[in-house]
């Protein structure tokens, strides 16, 4: 196991080496941020004097190797913008993401399980039929579409929600949550439906095919000739033999419902990294869409490592594997 | 024994498959008894509905599948009317299962300690720790080496011959007054077979339960049975005493099977094979559904035979031309 761990981490980082490069050349492709932070009226003079306190008038080469440098000792440059640390900016917002993420990542387990076996141990009925109409739209419409509609029928017809922003937060282990009042609940529920319908979907569809595969299993019938009784059949024998692809496929997509949170912040003015990225980008603050990026790289790379430990708990013949290796 | 009430009777038996392309007739009135103490021998090419006779019997047919007519008098009680919970309290306590491939048989997640116990449990109130004595001992009695250590163990660590004897075992947990046991022996080489044969034989004697014994070889039955019904297309075409059968068949079946098992006498001469094909129970030939591979066909054929009554030692057959001059 240890040793498994250790040429995992070794794999990691070559990949955020090379992710850095990717990262850093990419966004020195899209755009010189200098026409967009400078006062139009600013003579020659005063433009030079900004390029080179930004550090750009060094050949490409050299700002890598600075930012390089740099990284390695925890430090990502400043943001043009705020002048900050973009490191620190990033990281200031990134509760707010995590907590949405894992909002939408509880509602998509929740529904999506039990939902996709219903559907998947009644696939003819008309319950089981309308769930997988139901994930066709989840998978197909627009999430930024949907937002939009949730504002428009919960906030302003209905007038039960809020229409966006994060409202009143609860101090839990030192960060500020929403989940933990009422008020705080009622900001978190439309835009965390929203990033989770996407996902929601896919569980629904992955436990609908787990339930209809492993139902027809040898083991589930002779466990039914034992006269255990079907509640138990179906809550231990199916449910734990769907959940091991479920997790796997939940986690090594939590990374992109991070990533997929750019548009529902956006939409609902959640104050999450998404939304920061979004105006970084626009603004073209180098800094903070490297260290964004190279966040969020960081964030898979964790993710598909926690993945595969979990992965290896939940499912006894890989745990065996892996004391032999 | 006579006039005692068989363990089982089944009688008329017809289990349909009500599929897209039409229904397939898989068991097509189907009669047997099975005595107490006895061991019953279903005999059959693949697809013939040996093992659809046998789901049939716990009420565990997979739709479009169902029981459509007969009865299946278990000590008396009819099963084709029981109710779900009746079939599940019978289920694993009274008639046991034992399935052909031990490597899907044990759930692959589930520790065998969880899968023993939750048996035990489904059917008798007692503590976990009871239950786990109780799995224990199972274990032991089909010849498991350190059954404690073995509970906490996942199927994957058991070869096929382990899991099939934990698969057993559990079979065993209630001592049963039934086990259909559907070619468990098939998957394994024959080494394994043969001992899981001699054990099964023996805790059937000291048991006194009776035994349904599923295959499609003849030679894994001869020694073990004390009883054959040989299947083909979804109906019995012949039964009796293993004796009576394997020595003078009367089906020409049956001849053909026998003549494709290798046996010592007549080493040298090439194996018989049955010519063509079990036929596709959607498209079942007209009258004997034996006749287009059936060496002695003739145009009375074309009409379905009965099943004989029962003549010398219960001695059946369903055949207009049966081999009379043989026997
Ligand atoms: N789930 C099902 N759906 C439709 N038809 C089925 C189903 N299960 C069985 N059948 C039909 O029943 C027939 C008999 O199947 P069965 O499993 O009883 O054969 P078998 O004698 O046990 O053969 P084998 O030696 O291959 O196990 C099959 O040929 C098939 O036509
Ligand atoms: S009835 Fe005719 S076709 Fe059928 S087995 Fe007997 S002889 Fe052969
Ligand atoms: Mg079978």
């Amino acid at each position: 196991m240890s040793v498994f761990i250790i040429r995992r981490l070794l794999q990691s980082v070559v990949v955020i080496w090379v992710m850095s490069l990717l990262v850093f050349g990419g966004v020195y492709l899209i755009g010189d941020p200098i026409d967009m932070l400078i006062n139009p009226e600013a003579d020659q003079e005063d433009i030079d004097a900004a390029i080179r306190a930004l550090g750009l008038d060094k050949p490409i080469t050299e700002q890598y190797w600075f930012f390089l440098i740099n990284a390695v000792k925890g430090d990502l440059g400043s943001s043009f913008i705020f002048n900050e640390p973009a490191l620190q900016l990033i990281l200031a917002r990134m509760p707010a993401t995590m907590e949405l993420a894992f909002a939408a990542l509880f509602l998509s387990i929740v529904l999506g399980i039990p939902l996709g076996m219903w559907a998947g141990l009644h696939p003819n009925s008309l319950s089981g039929r309308s769930i997988m109409t139901g994930s066709i739209l989840g998978f197909s419409l627009p999430s930024f579409w949907v937002g939009i509609m949730f504002i428009m029928f919960f906030a302003v017809v209905l007038g039960v929600l809020p229409s966006g922003g994060r409202g009143e937060t609860t101090e839990f282990l030192g960060l500020q949550v929403s989940f933990l009042s009422w008020k705080g609940l009622s900001y978190i529920l439309l835009p965390a439906i929203n990033l989770a319908l996407f996902k929601l979907s896919l569980v629904i569809r992955l436990s609908r095919a787990g339930t209809q595969e492993v139902i027809h299993q040898d083991y589930i019938k002779f466990a039914r000739a034992k006269g255990i009784s079907e509640k138990r059949v179906i809550l231990v024998h199916v449910l734990k033999n769907i959940m091991i692809p479920v997790v796997t496929i939940l986690g090594l997509e939590f990374g992109s419902v991070i990533a997929f949170a750019v548009v529902t912040e956006t939409v609902f003015a959640w104050p999450g990294m998404g939304k920061l990225i979004i105006e970084s980008i626009d603004q073209l603050d180098r800094p903070v869409i490297v260290a964004y990026l190279m966040i969020i790289v960081f964030m898979f790379i964790v993710i598909n490592l926690v993945v595969d430990i979990l992965y290896s708990v939940l499912d006894p013949r890989v745990r065996l594997q892996d004391v032999k290796a | 024994m006579e006039g005692e009430i068989p363990t089982l009777a089944v009688e008329g038996l017809k289990t349909f498959f009500f599929t897209k392309l039409g229904v397939a007739q898989a068991v097509n009135g189907v009669s047997f008894t099975v005595r107490k103490g006895e061991v019953v021998g279903l005999v059959g090419e693949s697809g013939s509905g040996k093992s659809v006779t046998g789901f049939s019997l716990i009420g565990l047919v997979d739709p479009p599948g169902r029981v459509v007519e007969g009865k299946i008098l278990f000590r008396g009680e009819d099963l084709a009317q029981a109710d779900e919970d009746r079939m599940r309290s019978l289920r694993g306590r009274r008639i046991a299962m034992i399935f052909q491939d031990p490597m899907m048989t044990l759930n692959p997640v589930l520790r065998i300690d969880t899968q023993m116990i939750e048996a035990v449990r489904a059917h008798e109130k007692i503590s976990e720790g009871d239950a786990r004595i109780r799995a224990r001992d199972a274990l032991v009695q089909v010849g498991i080496p350190s059954p404690d250590e073995r509970l906490k163990a996942y199927p994957h660590q058991f070869s096929g011959g382990m899991r099939q004897r934990v698969a057993i075992a559990t079979a065993l947990l209630h001592k049963p007054d039934l086990i259909i046991a559907d070619e468990p022996t098939t998957a394994l080489d024959v080494t394994i077979q043969g001992q899981i044969l001699h054990e099964v034989q023996k805790l059937c004697r000291e048991t006194g339960m009776s035994l349904i014994w599923i295959t499609h070889d003849l030679s894994v039955v001869a020694g073990l049975a004390d009883r054959i019904c040989v299947m083909y297309a979804g109906k019995i075409v012949e039964k009796g005493k293993i004796s009576d059968v394997l020595d003078s068949p009367l089906h020409p079946y049956t001849n053909g099977l026998i003549g494709s098992v290798p046996s010592h006498n007549r080493r040298g001469q090439p194996l018989a094979q049955i010519p063509g094909m079990t036929p596709s129970l959607l498209n079942l030939p007209q009258g004997c559904a034996f006749h287009p591979r059936c060496p002695r066909a003739g145009a009375s054929c074309l009409v379905e035979p009965d099943i004989t009554e029962p003549a010398k030692s219960d001695h059946q057959v369903r055949c207009v031309n049966p081999h009379l001059e043989t026997s």
